[in-house]
């Protein structure tokens, strides 16, 4: 398990950044973990939040699924610990 | 501005171009110092999409940021940078339906608040019930607004005089007494500070409540 203190908070902290960069509404849609394969809500997820970024990790295997950072005039978003995002669409 | 405590307020924004938000969501807060320096929050929106404005209840921490300018220096026309709303995840509409279970610790009863406002201004008839966690009345935000709904209180730190309620920290006895059945299938939302919701979380799981009926939005230390 990761550390748990009171910096740990769920997905749902990391809206504002992914919503800074995503059409979508990020903490609804379901990620799969490149590590440990296990899918769920980003809402449900684990992050971390921090003047140096966002971190939001697995929370079955506390792999990092998604980093997020805001610079002066832009974010950097590193998706590599998802396998997949599933984003649902109006049908 | 309006104070709900020695240490909390209540501040109306008015956002040029809001468009609406959801009972539950947050917003994010930017500050910028005169050199540059910016220092950025979340706050949970504590008024129902039905009152158009968003409010944010903030409480100050002593060592925070940005929240002693929020509570003790703003003043009604300054201006903030707002991002927002953000969050789709712990929402509740009042189309989803009861029964509703709000367990709040302390500041956590904000976005709760704009949850059971979002329900009297839609004409919801879901059931819902409120849990609050607070060290003291003097901490309880909204305690005028709460008397029209169904809340429990536990004070863990200071009850009033002659108190037959609860006066300690939320368990599993509590969960059990104060609030719905497994069988019931309550949607069931938790805000608190980080051990609050854990504590309350691994509590109902135990009770039987479905992990996938549980939603939690966990407070930071930083203010």
């Amino acid at each position: 398990m990761a550390m748990t203190d009171e910096s740990t908070l769920d997905g749902n902290a990391a809206a504002g950044v992914l919503g800074a960069v995503f059409r979508f509404e990020a903490t609804t849609t379901v990620v799969t973990c490149a590590s440990c394969r296990a899918a769920g809500p980003l809402g449900g997820a684990v992050a971390h939040v921090s003047d140096m970024g966002t971190v939001v990790r697995c929370r079955q295997c506390s792999a990092v699924l998604i980093r997020a950072a805001e610079l002066r005039d832009r974010v950097v978003v590193d998706l590599r610990g998802a396998a997949t995002i599933a984003v649902s669409v109006p049908g | 501005m309006i104070r709900e405590t020695p240490t909390a307020a209540t501040l109306v924004l008015g956002v040029d171009g809001w468009p609406g938000h959801r009972a539950g969501q947050h917003l994010d807060v930017r500050l910028t110092a005169e050199d540059g320096y910016t220092a950025q929050r979340s706050y949970s929106i504590a008024s129902a999409p039905e009152d158009g404005v968003p409010a944010i209840t903030v409480e100050r921490l002593d060592d925070g940021e940005v929240s002693p300018y929020l509570v003790d220096d703003a003043r009604a026309g300054d201006r903030l940078e707002v991002r927002g709303p953000v969050g789709g995840w712990f929402v509740w509409d009042a189309s989803q339906g009861g029964p509703l279970w709000l367990i709040g610790g302390g500041s956590g009863v904000v976005p709760l608040m704009s949850m059971l406002r979002h329900r009297q201004r839609a004409g919801s008839d879901a059931q819902a019930r409120l849990l609050l966690s607070a060290r003291t009345p003097r901490d309880v935000f909204y305690r005028a607004e709460l008397q029209a709904f169904d809340v429990t209180y536990t004070y863990t730190r200071e009850a009033p005089a002659g108190w037959t309620g609860y006066a300690r920290r939320v368990d599993r006895a509590m969960l059990a007494e104060a609030g719905f059945p497994p069988a019931a299938r309550p949607r069931i939302f938790v805000c608190g500070a980080t051990g609050f919701v854990e504590g309350v979380a691994a509590e109902l799981v135990g009770l039987g409540h479905g992990a996938d009926r549980i939603r939690t939005e966990r407070f930071g230390a930083t203010g």
